[in-house]
Formats: structure tokens, sequence, C-alpha cells
């Protein structure tokens, strides 16, 4: 009998959904995660999941018409056939998570209830109150417990990954740390399934949970794992600006009705009740009739941005606009939004039933990160098709294995063998943008679709004959040594010269967030940027003299912070270096000194490699699949308006 | 200000005192943040205290942040940084739940205007006491999700092969089980419970009361059209040693559950359930 195991790394959706289903193919799994799981980020997601369904099918939609709306919201970055694979998969997943439990909303018969939400103009969107994100994790933790109750699971919580173990050219396990007894050693495994989320923390304060530092992307990057497109980093139009993070004002307020305004008056003092419907300006309706308050993320947080930073709309003068949802009854708004609207009171003191919420734009979502493959599927057109007319029939159906090959041992595999990159960890699916209720859908897509590619892997390709748990000790403990190396040099540093803001590693960390949110998110410029790569290497010379507050071999949290610091700083060149060598605006990547999209140069994802001998980082343009759907222009039907008091108001909110 | 009327008369009353509280606090000002800090299992603890400037909008994880930035006693004395448990920052993870001026909460929606709206007042943080300490504030809870095997807290389902849609349910159910669903697993409801007691020895866990969290997602899955294919499983594990009966019935877990889930009432349907259970079993013999 075969020793055979899989390490999942990160127990969100994507490494629960991996989990589950690499236990039910009968292989052991390894889980790690740095909380428990049930405590990990993907609780925060909050709107809902994207599918197609029966109502909207009836109305003429289609899982075609999701995925063309994914790519089209994506500006036409992401690589087409896996998107097709994920969209159709779509309905299968929601009747899954409703097996399981999932409390989504009813209809008054019972069925599945559906919401508007950014990008559509159908109802796609399934939803548990405002805490979908927090009601999948559970159902998903919920079977994992089962299964590790049957010894099918082992879960590794508060354990630390620290680096990936590549022998033979293939990833054979990982060495990883407990975070309370601070004990580091390698585990072998066949395969290695990297879900570990977003990198929010290297922009200082984002819409993302403490865990969110991406540095477990970093250190596979710094092992030779390729990272794609790390410009494509989405700003959520609407947060609440906090002392400690900015919380997310879920995008299913604005697909409940509620509507973005500033007083057409800059600096008007009055209440926001007292504003009459003429002298507020709903800048979002009167630009996009069309989609209203409901244009993807990146176009309303540029809107927003515009009429704060360079219109001095904002508003009391600050960089904040409303959301308002008090036209809506408060009783719809609890059974609805219950969940964020408590947020906003509990955090703000203020009941946005009865008055408007004051948001501003946040770093939420990485669309870049490790960079990954897979195989076409049956779908291959001679020539793309032109943009689906929304609403009209299906080119095709919606078969198994049209998009991407069901098992293929290459999908969502990184260029290093036997390691996979599940969920927002990759940079598949999101393109230059992603829309909303599409991430909590590749997150579980890729566990249950790509889970069977690693147990295939592991099964039939080069683990079968060369397990890991035959390999000689040697290359394990090589990389227990380097990691505990990198410890004792970081511990050494107690005590010694004077403490000193310089060196200080959470003074280096906010000035990193700083520098990132400044220079890397809404708006980009070369010479910004010049000064932004320039920052960072003035950052990295500090991070090398780095002095620790904390030597204690027990619970050190200052230590795990202090390490991942230097991680951060290694994504933050790639999102620079990534952001400077895109010369054009796509997406969520806006550059005013090249405000055009250029697919003849830049349809092409950008691939970040690190050469581990300089530590420095390149980037390369590569083509994409884009065999599909051809590209069209991404307006959403703009209309130029101004902000002018005379203008009479719009009538009707979105929804 | 407009009063928050969909809240139950305690949580109403403890908003009307932060919104008070909040009203007169003045940013800029210096408060006293008092740890009860531990280096580790059976070491010592200690109290330490700390000055910080608060502005608008600070809760407790910013303060210990900016503790941990700049580890100094208000006395003067260099210490190490505070260790605490946190995630979300949104009470949506239950990890940074502490007891903070003897209450037990969530850190990070305590917001430090509506617990020391005044210069120089005080607020002290404490480990949860029903669990053991890893260090400083941070507790390991490994035995709350322990309980959730005990009471087999998911639904039975045949595989994640496509297997078509799920029950249907009415809105009434869902907007029921939406709620008992929103547990986080965070543990106030046990610290609070005069019944639920530390117990670092994990082979004793399965004879020690499981708690109201755990018997709140019993009924949950119980309430589930294929959850319930366990429903006599869950009852005859709440039927045993440490199980509903260990209750005495004290309703503080309610007052303290940060998501207002009717903890009481879970426990009295799962009473009853058990009750009749105990007495099927006891005319079939089985």
């Amino acid at each position: 009998m075969s020793q055979h195991r899989v390490i999942v790394v990160g127990g969100g959706l994507a490494g629960l959904a991996a989990s589950v289903r690499v236990a039910e193919a009968g292989l052991p799994v390894d889980l790690f995660s740095l909380v428990p799981v049930k405590r990990s980020h993907s609780v925060c997601a909050q709107g809902g999941i994207n599918a197609c369904n029966e109502v909207a099918r009836q109305q003429g939609y289609s899982e075609y018409e999701h995925f063309d709306e994914t790519i089209y919201g994506g500006d036409f970055l992401a690589d087409q056939h896996p998107v097709l694979e994920m969209a159709n998969w779509a309905p299968k997943i929601i009747d899954l998570l409703d097996r399981m439990g999932v409390p989504f909303n009813r209809t008054a018969e019972g069925k599945r209830d559906l919401r508007l939400f950014g990008g559509s103009l159908f109802k796609r969107t399934h939803f548990a109150g405002a805490t979908t994100g927090q009601q999948l994790i559970y159902a998903l933790d919920e079977q994992t417990r089962r299964y590790e109750s049957e010894g099918k699971v082992t879960k590794y919580e508060y354990w630390e990954f620290l680096w990936p173990i590549i022998e033979e050219g293939r990833c054979v396990g990982i060495v990883a740390q407990d975070m309370r007894t601070m004990q580091v050693r390698a585990f072998r495994a066949d395969a290695v399934i990297m879900a570990t989320g977003g990198c929010g923390l290297v922009f200082g304060k984002s819409t993302n949970s403490i865990i969110c530092n991406g540095a477990a992307a970093a250190r596979c990057y710094q092992a030779g794992v390729w990272y794609g497109n790390p410009e494509m980093i989405q700003v959520h139009p609407t947060a609440i600006p906090g002392a400690d993070k900015l919380r997310l004002m879920s995008e299913s307020a604005r697909g409940e009705g509620g509507r973005v305004w500033v007083p057409r008056k800059p600096g008007d003092t009055r209440a926001p009740r007292d504003i009459p419907e003429a002298e507020r300006f709903y800048f979002l309706e009167e630009k996009y009739p069309a989609y209203g308050n409901i244009v993807p993320r990146d176009i309303a947080t540029r809107e927003i941005f515009d009429i704060c930073v360079n219109q001095g709309m904002g508003v009391s003068g600050e960089n904040q606009v409303y959301l308002d949802l008090t036209h809506k009854d408060p009783e719809y708004l609890t059974k609805k939004l219950g969940g964020i609207l408590e947020i906003y009171e509990k955090f703000v003191g203020v009941d946005p039933r009865h008055e408007p919420m004051k948001i501003f734009p946040a770093v939420h979502y990485s669309m870049g990160g490790l960079w990954t493959q897979f195989t076409k599927g049956s779908y291959n057109p001679a020539e793309p098709r032109p943009k689906h007319k929304s609403g009209s029939p299906a080119p095709l159906g919606a078969e198994v294995g049209l998009g991407m090959q069901l098992g293929a041992i290459n999908n969502m595999m990184t260029n290093v063998k036997g390691l996979y990159a599940f969920g927002e960890v990759n940079f598949a699916y999101h393109g230059a943008n992603r829309l909303g209720a599409n991430a909590l859908l590749s997150c579980i897509f890729d566990g249950l679709f790509c889970g069977v590619s690693v147990v295939n892997y592991v099964r039939n390709d080069a683990p079968s004959k060369n397990p890991a748990s035959d390999m000689p000790a040697s290359a394990f403990d090589r990389v227990v040594e380097q990691e505990n190396q990198k410890g004792q040099r970081l511990l050494a540093t107690v005590g010694q010269g004077s403490a000193d803001a310089a060196t200080n590693p959470y003074i280096i960390g906010k000035e990193l967030g700083d520098e990132m949110t400044a220079a890397c998110t809404v708006v980009r410029t070369e010479p910004r940027l010049e000064q932004c790569l320039k920052k960072l290497g003035e950052l990295k010379d500090r991070y090398a003299r780095v002095r620790l507050p904390d030597d204690a071999p027990w619970s050190n949290q200052s230590f795990t912070y202090a390490r991942a610091v230097g991680d951060m700083l290694a994504i933050a060149d790639a999102v620079a270096l990534g952001s400077k060598g895109r010369k054009e605006s796509r997406g969520a990547h806006y550059r005013p000194d090249f405000p055009d999209r250029d697919d003849a140069n830049f349809m092409k994802s950008s691939v970040a490699r690190f050469d581990a001998a300089t530590r420095s980082t390149t980037v390369a343009f590569e083509p994409i699949d884009a065999s599909l759907i051809l590209p069209t222009a991404r307006t959403y039907g703009k209309k130029d308006v101004d902000s002018g008091a005379k203008k009479p108001a719009m009538a009707g909110a979105a929804s | 200000m407009t009063t928050a009327t969909h809240l139950p008369p305690h949580a109403a009353e403890a908003a009307r005192i932060a919104a008070a509280n909040r009203a007169r606090a003045v940013p800029g000002r210096k408060v006293y943040v008092k740890v009860l800090r531990c280096d580790g299992p059976g070491k010592p603890s200690r109290w330490e205290t700390f000055q910080v400037t608060v502005e608008r909008g600070s809760n407790v994880i910013s303060m210990l942040q900016q503790i941990a930035a700049s580890p100094v006693t208000a006395d003067g004395r260099k210490t190490t940084p505070v260790v605490w448990d946190s995630g979300c920052l949104e009470e949506v993870c239950g990890a940074c739940t502490m007891v903070i001026n003897g209450k037990v909460r969530q850190s990070c929606s305590c917001l430090i205007d509506d617990y020391a709206p005044a210069e120089g007042d005080t607020i002290t943080l404490e480990p949860m006491s029903k669990f053991p300490v890893v260090r400083d504030l941070w507790v390991d809870r490994s035995r709350l999700f322990h309980n959730l095997k005990r009471v087999k807290a998911w639904v039975p389902i045949d595989g994640t092969y496509s297997l078509g849609s799920g029950p249907t349910e009415s809105p009434e159910s869902q907007e029921q089980r939406y709620v008992m669903s929103t547990c986080m697993s965070c543990g106030c409801c046990l610290e609070a419970c005069p019944q639920f007691n530390i117990e670092p020895d994990q082979s004793a866990w399965d004879t020690s009361f499981v708690g109201a969290h755990a018997i709140n997602q019993a009924r949950l899955f119980n309430e589930h059209e294929t959850g319930k294919r366990l429903k006599a499983e869950r009852l005859d594990a709440l039927m045993s040693a440490g199980g509903i009966n260990d209750c005495g019935n004290a309703q503080n877990c309610a007052k303290v559950c940060p998501k207002l889930i009717p903890l009481t009432e879970s426990i009295g349907v799962i009473g009853r359930a058990v009750t009749i259970r105990a007495v099927a079993k006891f005319f079939s013999g089985r």
C-alpha cells in the first residue's frame, strides 16, 4: 500500500473544498492553517456567490453569459478557458452547498432567493443574509470536521507555512512552524496545495483579515514559483474607514438598492436628510444609466476617488461619500443585509437604516497571484466569438469539460510540479478586475474541480513511482536547517543596538503599507512608481537591520510578524514592478499617463520571476488564452455628465 | 442619534451607555490599558499597564498594535509586545475574544470611546478564564471545536458529487436557522457559564459539559431536513455525561452572545427532545 499524502496550506473556502475533495477520493490530507480553519478570512465575504439559476435562465441568462460577464468584467486579461469551466460549474456548486445545509435566503415558496450584483443585469447572486462567506465556510468546516473525526483529514492549526520542499524538480512537502511551541519541522507530501488567500496587509490597512499578509505566497515566489499579474489589486469602492482596518461594506448594499451620492455643493454642512433630492449628486446613476450603482468595482472606485480627491466634493470636505439605504424599509434591510448593517452600527455607532453611511474605497482582493496552468477543454471555436449580447441564446451548453479538461493533472498547478495554487492565491479567473460574488465561486470551484487533478497527479504521475515517503531525509532536513537559521538570525537581533524607528519591524510594516497604498492602488503614475521602488529599496535596507522586540522561545508573535514583513517586501516589489511595466490602463490598473487599454502590447499576463541569487524581481509580459471571446471596449454604457447643481436629479435606484 | 430599536433590552441598554460615553469622548486623550500577562502555561500571571493615545474609532486592537510597536509600560519599563489572538477585526471570526473590564466580548468591536471616554481612564484586558492560556491574552479553545464533533455538527451528505439541489425550506425556517448558524465559536457563552469549567486534561473533554454553543449547533442540524438523520445520535450524546443535564439554567449564555443567538431557547428545545427520546428509549428498551 502506498503512503501517499496531500498537504493543503490554508483553511479558507479553497483549502477546505480541496481537503474534502481529496479526502473523499481516499488520499489522507494534512491541513495547515495560521488559525483554527473556521476563523479563516473567507468569513469576511458578505454579499453572495454567483451562478446561473432557473429564474435568470428563463429570462435569457445562461452560464455562457456569466462567463462572458466575468471576462468583460476582468477587462479581457484572464485566460478564458478556465473561466468558462468555472461559470459552467457554478450551479452545481450552489446545489452542493445547499445540500450541506447553508441557510441560503429563501423565497415564499422555499426556493433559493437571488439578488442583483455588480457587472450583471440579471439576478444571479445567491446569498445567506449578508454573511454569505461565513455561512459557506461553516458548511465546509463542518464537512472537514466530519472527515477529521473519521481520521481522513489531520489539522495543523496555528502552524505557519515557511517554505516548500522542492526535490527532483517537484514539490514533495513543506516546512512549517508551530506558532505556540515555535517548533520547526518538515512534512512530506506527494502534492501541496497552496490556498492561502490574498496579500491585503502589504497595503497596511485593507478589508482583509490580519492574517492576509501574502507571506505564504511570497515564500513560494522566492522559492521559484512564478507570480502572475501582481499589479492587479482590487480596491473595493465601499469600506468603512477605521483605526485598525478598513471594514468592508458589501456590494450587496448597492445590489439591494443602496445609492451613492454627495451633496452638489462641496462642503455642504447640512445633515444628509436635510439635503433635498435636487441638491444631491447621484454620480454613478448619472454617468452609468444602465448599471447605475452596480457598475463593477474598479469603475465605482475610480469615480468615488475622482469625486473626493480631484473634485473636492467628498462629504464634509473629507474623503468619503454617502452610501444611502434610508429610502428602503428597515425591516427589509434587516432581513437582507442585517450582518453588514450591524458591522456599521457597531463600529461607527450610527444606524444605517436611518442615516446614510459614509464610505471610501479600500484594498480588498488580489486578482493576481501564483502563476498556474490548465488544460483546455473540448470547446475550441475556429475564431473567438464577438461579445455575447445580454439575454440572447447561449452559443453552447454547459457540459463538463468544455472549458477545462476535468482531472488533467496541470489544472491550477504552478510552474513547480506537484505544487498547486487554489483560490485567491492564484492568478486565474478574475483578470484585471474581479466581479462581486465571483470570489467564493472561484475558491470552491478550484477545490472541487482541480482537487481531482491533484488526486490524479498523485496516483498516476511521478509520485506513484517515487512517493515522497521514500525520499531521503536529507532533502527535508536541509530546508528545516535553512528556516531555523533564518529564525535564529532574526531572534539574535533582540537587544542589539538601540531601539530605533528605522529598524522597528512594526514601523517598517506600516511605512510599507502607507507607501503601497499611495503609489499602487487607484491611480498609478511612472514618477510615483519610481519613487515607490526607491522607498521599497530603503525599506529592504532597513529590514536587513531589523531589531526584534522579543526573543521568547514560546508563542512569539512579534517574531512571526517580523519574518512576514520580509516576505511582504518581496510581493510589494512584484506589485510595483508589474504596475510600472504595464504601460496601459486595464481594469483595476489605471495609469493616467497611459489612459487607454493597449491590447496589442498588453493583453498579456505579467509574469514576475524572482532571482534567488540577486534577490531581485523581473517582469515579463506573456500571451494569454483569448481564443473564445473577442475583446471589446469596456464602457458599461458610460455617459459624460457634469455635477452642476442645476441638473434635475435622476430618479430610481439600481434594482 | 438614532436608537437601536431592533436590539433586545440588555443589548440596547449597553448600546445606550456606549453611545453616551462616545458622545463625550475627546480624541487625542491618553488612557491606560491594563493587561493581565502570562509567559506561557504554568507560568505566573502579572499585570502590566500601558499608556496609549486614543483617536476617534480606536479599538482594543489598535491599542494593542500601538503597544506592540512601542512596548514600554506606563512607568517607563521596557517589556515585550502583548500576545493576543485576532483575525477578521469585524466580529465575524470570533478569534479576538477576551475579558474586557470584567466582561467577555470581542476586542475588535470594543471601541475605546465606549469604555474609557475620559482622560486617564483605564481599560482592563484579561484572557478568557475557561480555556488554558497559551500566552498573555491568547487562549487555547480546541475543546470548543472538539465539542462540535461530540454533537456531530454537520449534515451527513452523500459526498461532494453533483446530486441535485438540497431540500426546499420555508423562509421562516431559514431565518431561524440562519441566526443559529451565525455562531462563530468565540466561546463567550462558555466563559459566562457557571457550569462550564476549565479542563486542561483532554481525556476528560468527552465527559465534561459541552456548553451552550454545541447544544445550539445540535439544534441547528436537527432542524435541517438532511441534518436530522443524525438527530438520534446527537441527542444520545447530549443525554450522556457532560450533556444537557449539566446545564444549570443560569441563562448567562444568551446575555453575552455577540450574535444574539437565542441560546436558552436552543437549550429548551434540545432539553425537550432529549426527554422525548429518553421516554421512547425506555419503552422500546433500546
